[in-house]
């Protein structure tokens, strides 16, 4: 196998993590087992090494406009210390990728973009920045991120700094935070559906933060979690995996994340084409489904309905804390409202589902 | 690595028991714990008739659809129907419990030919 390595490579290969290759990098998908990882992030904590996650730096004077022609959603609203969650896109309305923004200060801010994307964003990025007063920086290279997510993640994270992390809230990032002497910027955000926090450190101190983060969690339960449970409680979450939900192909509307592309803000790359679609009614959109016959639908089966194609799984999982065999499918717009009953041709088998509502699971909020 | 010595088993990890004619047919441990989290079991329709490494089952983890072949030509005579409610059971009693079907061989002798214990374990050894 081979592909990049994470700082804490070592780490999880001594812990007798499963590794997988995912997006060009060597990643534990599990430690123990899947379900038994998900099950303590929802009940408890898990910790994550997201470390192959990319770090886009982007500086200057004209940094705020440059980031503004490229994303969807509007950085102009965010104050400072405050991250904004965004796709961007292309001419034609496709998806470069989805992103957060963390907006350090006025003319500095640090895009967190997929693993599989930091190529293709960096050179698309660079590329547009052409006649805008801003600096482009890769950084991915020397950022480590952790993300302790889960009920109990405040409780752990608290023991090990100064910093008072009830103050951080939702979306909101905090800089210079000593953790256990290392010094990071974390932010209250995660790709789990539950409470957390994601941690940027260098990656020369990710060993020695990780080990510490565990160390401080055991009386609580925290247990290392792999990319196999990120991905189940993202999916029960609703939150897009690019490559899946969100591509080329697709576009944020279309990905039902109309909430994140501000038609009205100035100039855009893709506002033209996506008010458009907008205007004329969307032909697809992505939808909950369930299945009601035996089986589990899998990215890339076909939806049918009286033996017409008429959308395709994007994801589809056993759903652990629902206990439910569920999916996401790009289907026809007209079909994609909950009790509309479908097929999923498993294998050559039309199995039973119907559409649902999405997101599939929600944290109750205390 | 639990490997039983009364069974028999092919490159694809599956084992089999014969039991006079018949062949009970299931995944290794070490299957098992490569899939991980069996979350989902399609078993064969009794009266099947297969060849030897047909398609006969499909086990589902969380993460991976895997093909289980028929180690022997023959019928399907009995599917393990608590694996459609319990599925871990799989994982947690391979051998055992967590068998999938029992097939009527065409020839019996035929299951002669397969892996043996100690045949099996060496090739997952040098798998690794």
């Amino acid at each position: 196998m081979q592909g990049h390595k994470t700082p804490l490579y070592d780490i999880h290969r001594m812990s007798g993590a499963k590794i997988i290759e995912f997006g060009g990098w060597l990643m534990p998908v599990q430690y123990t087992a899947i379900l038994e990882e998900h099950r303590a992030v929802r009940e408890r904590a898990g910790l994550f090494d997201v470390s192959h996650m990319g770090e886009i730096k982007i500086t200057g004077r004209q940094a705020e406009q440059l980031i503004n022609h490229l994303i969807t959603n509007d950085v102009a609203k965010i104050a400072i210390n405050q991250v904004l969650y965004s796709p961007m896109c292309y001419p034609a309305g496709g998806t470069v990728d989805d992103l957060l923004v963390y907006r350090l200060a006025l003319d500095e801010y640090v895009l967190v973009v997929n693993a599989g994307n930091i190529d293709k964003d960096f050179a698309w990025i660079t590329e547009q920045a052409a006649g805008y007063a801003a600096q482009v920086k890769n950084i991915s290279d020397k950022v480590a991120q952790l993300a302790i997510q889960g009920p109990k993640a405040e409780r752990i994270l608290q023991k090990l700094t100064l910093t008072n992390l009830a103050a951080v809230r939702y979306y909101w990032l905090q800089r210079d935070v000593s953790i256990n002497g290392t010094s990071c910027l974390i932010s209250r955000t995660g790709y789990t559906g539950e409470d957390g926090f994601e941690i940027y450190c260098n990656a020369n101190e990710a060993s020695s933060l990780w080990n510490a983060v565990m160390e401080a969690g055991e009386p609580e339960g925290l247990v290392p979690a792999g990319l196999g449970a990120r991905d189940t409680l993202r999916f029960e979450a609703g939150l897009p995996l690019y490559g899946h939900e969100l591509s080329e192909d697709i576009s944020p509307l279309e990905a039902g994340l109309g909430m994140f592309v501000k038609l009205d803000k100035e100039s855009f790359i893709g506002q033209e084409a996506l008010r458009k679609s907008k205007d004329y009614g969307l032909a697809r959109k992505i939808a909950g489904v369930e299945m009601i016959g035996k089986g589990i639908a899998r990215a890339g089966y076909a939806c049918k309905q009286d033996d017409r194609q008429v959308g395709t799984v994007t994801s589809g999982s056993y759903a652990p804390t629902l206990d439910k065999n569920l999916a996401l499918a790009l289907i026809e717009a007209d079909l994609a409202v909950p009790e509309t009953k479908l097929a999923v041709d498993i294998r050559g088998k039309l199995v039973e589902a119907i559409i649902i509502k999405k997101p599939f699971y929600k944290r109750r909020m205390e | 690595m639990n490997i039983p010595e009364n069974l028999r088993f092919t490159k694809d990890h599956e084992w089999v028991r014969v039991e006079g004619t018949r062949a009970i047919v299931g995944i290794t441990d070490f299957a098992q714990s490569e899939l991980g989290d069996v979350v989902f079991v399609e078993l064969p329709v009794i009266g099947k008739i297969l060849s030897a490494h047909e398609n006969l089952a499909v086990i589902e983890s969380v993460k991976a659809v895997s093909d289980i072949f028929a180690p022997v030509a023959g019928t399907v005579i009995k599917a393990n129907e608590a694996l459609s409610d319990a599925p871990e059971t799989i994982n947690q009693d391979p051998y055992d419990k967590g068998w999938i079907a029992e097939i009527e061989m065409t020839d019996p002798a035929a299951a002669g030919s397969l892996l043996s214990a100690s045949e099996y374990k060496a090739m997952i050894k040098e798998g690794d």
